[in-house]
């Protein structure tokens, strides 16, 4: 359900962005999702296909860039991927910041302009 | 680049296709939309929390506490988040003398800045100090869902377990306060304290924590004074 909201925020998004370039369709659409974001690709894909019917993003294909979760450790500066929860592997330091992960963004739409529909 | 499965056509015909840059935040209008209420909220000189937690942590046991503690001096608003139209929460509060709205979010599993903002068209905030707002029972959806609030707030509670921060990381990062409640349980159930604070301060160091019981009011009128500093400061601003 939370993946519902999400895939309305991203079809609004696409619509503004397409209104803007006078789009007549969108065929793709790029997404960078950090890994501690709590979505499952195939479920905002799923939803997709659904709310996108009689839209501008209609037949668009959606296309993820995972981000791994990345923290570096305030304590050694060592850098690591937080698979889980976990001090830092190295010291064992529990104090450290998250530098990759929380990505969450519309990277970028591709788009077609001639009012003709091209989509088998 | 006409290349992908659902796209292919021959290329004889004059049309125009564009690669367009976006960059936006999926959570962007949502994130506009809250700081539009808390403009609203500021301009009204109420201090608002955001109280997120499991289902049966005791959201609204430790609410009815905090109306008991500060009501008599401050008022006080309520915006109860449901999934269903059940008004069990809201009647509660109410029955304490307290107004109060539920916003129903129709299965939705978070409230989000749109439904807050008609949560706060449906209260009247004249001379509101304190606006407390009960999100839907849930430890995964409503994190990183701005509301407007001016604090974020989990409640944790002892018999949910001491492994919470390790299996639901999300909720516990960009919070302001931590209740940890019923912690008058804490002598018949396997609760590690030591593993879950050293969870907590992983994701979120130095987090402002309340060890609270709202069945025995224990550290209630600690939470109670912290949320009547920020009442003041409120004011004073």
């Amino acid at each position: 359900m939370h993946e519902l909201a999400v895939t309305q925020n991203i079809l609004n998004i696409c619509q503004r962005h397409a209104a803007q370039e006078n789009a007549s369709q969108v065929t793709d659409v790029y997404l960078v999702i950090g890994d501690l974001s709590s979505i499952i690709d195939d479920s905002v894909q799923f939803y997709w296909d659904f709310i996108t019917k009689d839209t501008i993003c209609e037949h668009s294909l959606l296309h993820f860039e995972r981000i791994a979760a990345k923290a570096k450790c305030l304590s050694c500066e060592n850098e690591f991927t937080l698979k889980q929860l976990m001090p830092c592997p190295q010291c064992h330091s529990a104090r450290f910041k998250i530098i990759t992960g929380e990505e969450f963004y519309v990277d970028s739409i591709k788009i077609n302009k001639n009012g003709e529909n091209h989509v088998q | 680049m006409c290349n992908s499965a659902s796209h292919t056509h021959d290329h004889d015909h004059d049309h125009d296709h564009s690669h367009v840059t976006v960059v936006e935040n999926i959570m962007n209008q949502n994130d506009l939309l809250a700081r539009h209420n808390q403009k609203l909220l500021d301009a009204s000189g109420i201090f608002a929390i955001n109280i997120m937690a499991s289902p049966g942590a005791g959201k609204t046991s430790v609410i009815l506490k905090i109306i008991e503690e500060l009501s008599d001096r401050y008022k006080i608003a309520v915006i109860e988040g449901d999934t269903a139209p059940v008004t069990i929460d809201a009647d509660k509060i109410v029955a304490a003398g307290v107004p109060a709205t539920q916003i129903n979010t129709g299965g939705n599993c978070h409230l989000d800045a749109h439904m807050m903002m008609h949560g706060l068209d449906a209260l009247d905030l004249k001379g509101v100090d304190l606006l407390i707002v009960e999100n839907v029972g849930n430890l995964v959806c409503p994190a990183g869902v701005a509301l407007g609030t001016h604090a974020n707030i989990v409640i944790a509670s002892i018999p949910e377990g001491d492994d919470k921060p390790y299996k639901y990381p999300n909720i516990y990062r960009g919070i302001d306060v931590i209740l940890m409640n019923k912690i008058d349980l804490l002598p018949y159930v396997d609760f590690d304290m030591d593993y879950f604070v050293t969870g907590l301060e992983m994701l979120n160091p130095g987090l402002t924590s309340f060890p609270v019981s709202a069945k025995t009011s224990e550290g209630i009128d600690a939470f109670a004074g912290w949320l009547e500093a920020r009442i003041l400061e409120k004011r004073a601003a």
